[in-house]
């Protein structure tokens, strides 16, 4: 046995944490005092096979070895059976990198989350850190754009708008004060992505948008996280401090003479302000009322300004792109959806966990390939992709890839590529029903579509499932979407009609349902 | 989530007079009051417009906007339930129901005793390993009944 002490690795990753990461830490650290075992215990991210969570890797000459899922009580017999060597065990699972669903992924943004210790400097230097700002910075503002631009990057927060464009736009615009905020209230069910880049790789964030402020002339950015998430906001605090304290942030990014200051902002629990105008005044410190467009937010955005706002993810594929070049990341994807997607899988999966690939995958490559199918084991009946917003699709209609205007083609949508798998004790009626008490909920209340739509929505919901008139519901039903869809202001009101429909086309059974008994009470 | 120290107006001005040169002051200031104190007490609304140069309109409009803040004291203990898709389809909504039966708790009853209450929330960002929970800032998956009930504090095991 070598004097040098052994790394070994448990994730810190929140989703690790909730299922007893912290205790399996503990126990490794006891159980090599109690057996005079020197190890170093590296705290990393999750590499997002989240189903072998808590996943602890051991590092041999031949590379990582994974053991998963560890609970605290396995520890001891890990010891024993020689773990620290990378020796078997029954959650032996062998080298990290070889692993199936690991070594099929294309990880660009991901390269780094649960490879390295999130808060390590140094470690984000050693694997190609701050290149993508290095060369920004030789760059300069125009040429930066333009890289942007040719890769291709649309917007990952949903919405898919090219990214450079609207970088373009706020380079080209003239004004004292520009910013750079961060959409990081990543509200919707099924999208864990943005929280794990945040916990297990915050500098790639960072590093992102210094390049976007450097681009365009910004001195002042924002990160604007939702209150969901603290453990993502202890680790960006900490990284911004660090990054400050390395000359990354502050006067002189790097040294270059642009300076560029960044704050986390909380949240408070407003699934709304995941829309841009609706966070910008919630930074602001108003109620989040969505505005009219125009004037876009990136003439007239945080306090009036130019203002740059994109989702973790767009900001956090800029530094690859810059490194490598526009055309390495254009050559991944399929038509006008370049790169690749952080897509996750989640809901009643066996496998579920983060997969970043190039566009044009099939759902059911994912869903069943590398998810396993359903956790309860009983067949699929119904995926919802892309959000609370997106639609709901039948397990007959999987092999569609996962693109955008590909899905945007079934009246579906990607969204920020969250999948949720139900089996088939789903009802879909009560799936719509939900859909507009959501939207009830959450409406910032500006627009009258969403905030009484949604409001009769659940209404009309209830006679259906109470199997009241159901053909003349079903009717008020369809008028109802038609008018959400096309009246409303934002993204709200005007794609709740999206799960909606979809799961009244998709599962008309759901929806003819027999008269209820009366006096149930 | 216990341990706030009780509404004290004095040390809520400290409070607002720290961050009041912030740009977009409100939320920060609102995050740590609520942070110190548990709440939003309604006195803080005339501290919060005179320090901001707002109308007290504007102050109490965002209060109320938004889920997270409370404007009176909390319960001792907070557990907030992920309700999202993601924790549907692994029968979050069945824990709702377990909770009425079984314990005879409502998910976001009002008028609890003021020892503990079970809250809603959409996403907790875990919906690979749901159903899914928050309580005293730490996340659980793969929540179950019992797993709930416990912390909620209604059974002495620490599993």
């Amino acid at each position: 046995m070598s004097a040098a002490p052994i790394r070994i690795f448990v994730p810190v990753d929140a989703a690790a944490l909730s299922v007893g990461a912290e205790a399996v830490a503990q126990a490794i650290l006891r159980e090599a005092q109690a057996r005079d075992i020197p190890i170093e215990l590296v705290r990393n991210g999750s590499r997002g096979m989240l189903w072998l969570e808590p996943m602890v890797e051991v590092e041999t000459p031949d590379g990582r070895i994974a053991y998963g899922p560890v609970v605290a009580k396995d520890v001891a017999s890990l010891f024993e059976a020689g773990f620290q060597a990378g020796a078997g065990h029954a959650l032996h699972r062998g080298p990290t990198e070889e692993l199936g669903w690991l070594k099929r992924q294309q990880r660009l943004t991901f390269a780094r989350v649960g490879v390295t210790d999130p808060l390590s400097l140094a470690a984000y230097r050693a694997l190609d850190g701050f290149k993508g700002l290095e060369t920004a910075l030789e760059l300069g503002g125009a040429a930066i754009v333009e890289e942007v631009k040719a890769s291709g990057l649309r917007g990952r927060g949903g919405a898919g708008f090219p990214t450079g464009i609207k970088w373009k736009t706020v380079h080209d615009a003239s004004a004292e004060q520009k910013y750079i905020v961060c959409n990081a209230d990543e509200g919707d069910s099924g999208t864990f992505a943005d929280r794990m880049l945040m916990e297990g790789d915050p500098f790639l964030l960072i590093e992102g948008m210094a390049i976007a402020a450097v681009a365009v002339g910004a001195t002042r950015g924002y990160i604007y996280l939702r209150s969901e998430y603290p453990h993502a906001h202890r680790t960006l605090q900490r990284a911004i401090l660090k990054a400050t304290d390395a000359g990354i942030l502050g006067d002189s990014v790097l040294g270059s003479g642009h300076a560029f200051h960044l704050e986390v902002r909380l949240g408070a629990g407003a699934y709304i302000c995941g829309e841009e105008t609706s966070l910008l005044e919630s930074l602001e410190g108003k109620r989040a009322i969505v505005r009219a467009k125009p004037p876009i937010p990136a003439l007239q955005g945080l306090f009036g300004k130019p203002t740059i706002v994109n989702n973790v993810l767009s900001f956090a594929a800029v530094p690859w792109i810059l490194t490598h070049g526009a055309q390495a990341y254009a050559d991944y994807g399929m038509g006008r959806s370049r790169g690749t997607l952080p897509v996750q899988l989640g809901g009643n999966v066996r496998r579920g966990g983060l997969i970043e690939l190039a566009f044009g995958i099939s759902l059911r490559e994912i869903i069943e390939d590398m998810g396993g199918g359903t956790l309860s084991g009983r067949p699929i009946r119904a995926v919802q992709v892309g959000g609370p917003l997106g639609a709901y699709l039948t397990a007959a209609q999987l092999d569609v890839a996962m693109d955008y205007e590909v899905l945007a083609a079934m009246k579906a949508m990607l969204g920020h590529g969250g999948i949720v798998v139900f089996d088939d004790t789903v009802d879909m009626a009560k799936q719509a029903r939900f859909a507009f008490e959501f939207c009830a909920k959450e409406s910032c209340g500006k627009c009258t579509p969403c905030r009484i739509g949604a409001t009769r929505g659940v209404e009309v919901m209830d006679r259906i499932i109470a199997g009241q008139e159901s053909p003349k519901n079903i009717a008020v039903l369809r008028d109802l979407n038609k008018l959400m869809t096309d009246a409303s202001l934002c993204a709200m009101g005007g794609l709740t009609p999206m799960p909606v429909m979809s799961a009244l086309n998709h599962f008309p059974e759901d929806f003819d349902r027999p008269p209820l008994p009366l006096a149930a009470e | 989530m216990a341990g706030y120290r009780p509404w004290d107006q004095d040390h809520a001005r400290f409070i607002v007079a720290g961050l009041a040169s912030l740009e977009g002051a409100t939320l920060p200031i609102l995050h740590a009051l609520q942070d110190e104190f548990g709440y939003v007490d309604p006195q803080a609304v005339p501290l919060i417009a005179d320090a901001l140069n707002l109308s007290r309109a504007e102050v109490h409009g965002t209060i109320s906007f938004y889920h997270d803040f409370r404007t009176a004291p909390p319960p001792r203990r907070v557990v907030k339930l992920c309700r999202a898709e993601a924790c549907q389809a692994l029968g979050c909504e069945a824990l709702v129901s377990g909770l009425a039966r079984d314990h005879a708790i409502a998910v976001d009853d009002q008028s609890g005793s003021g020892e503990f209450a079970v809250e809603t929330v959409y996403c907790l960002g875990n919906c690979a390993l749901g159903p899914s929970a928050l309580a005293d800032g730490e996340l659980i998956g793969r929540v179950d009944g019992d797993r709930l009930a416990q912390l909620c504090g209604l059974t002495g095991a620490h599993a």
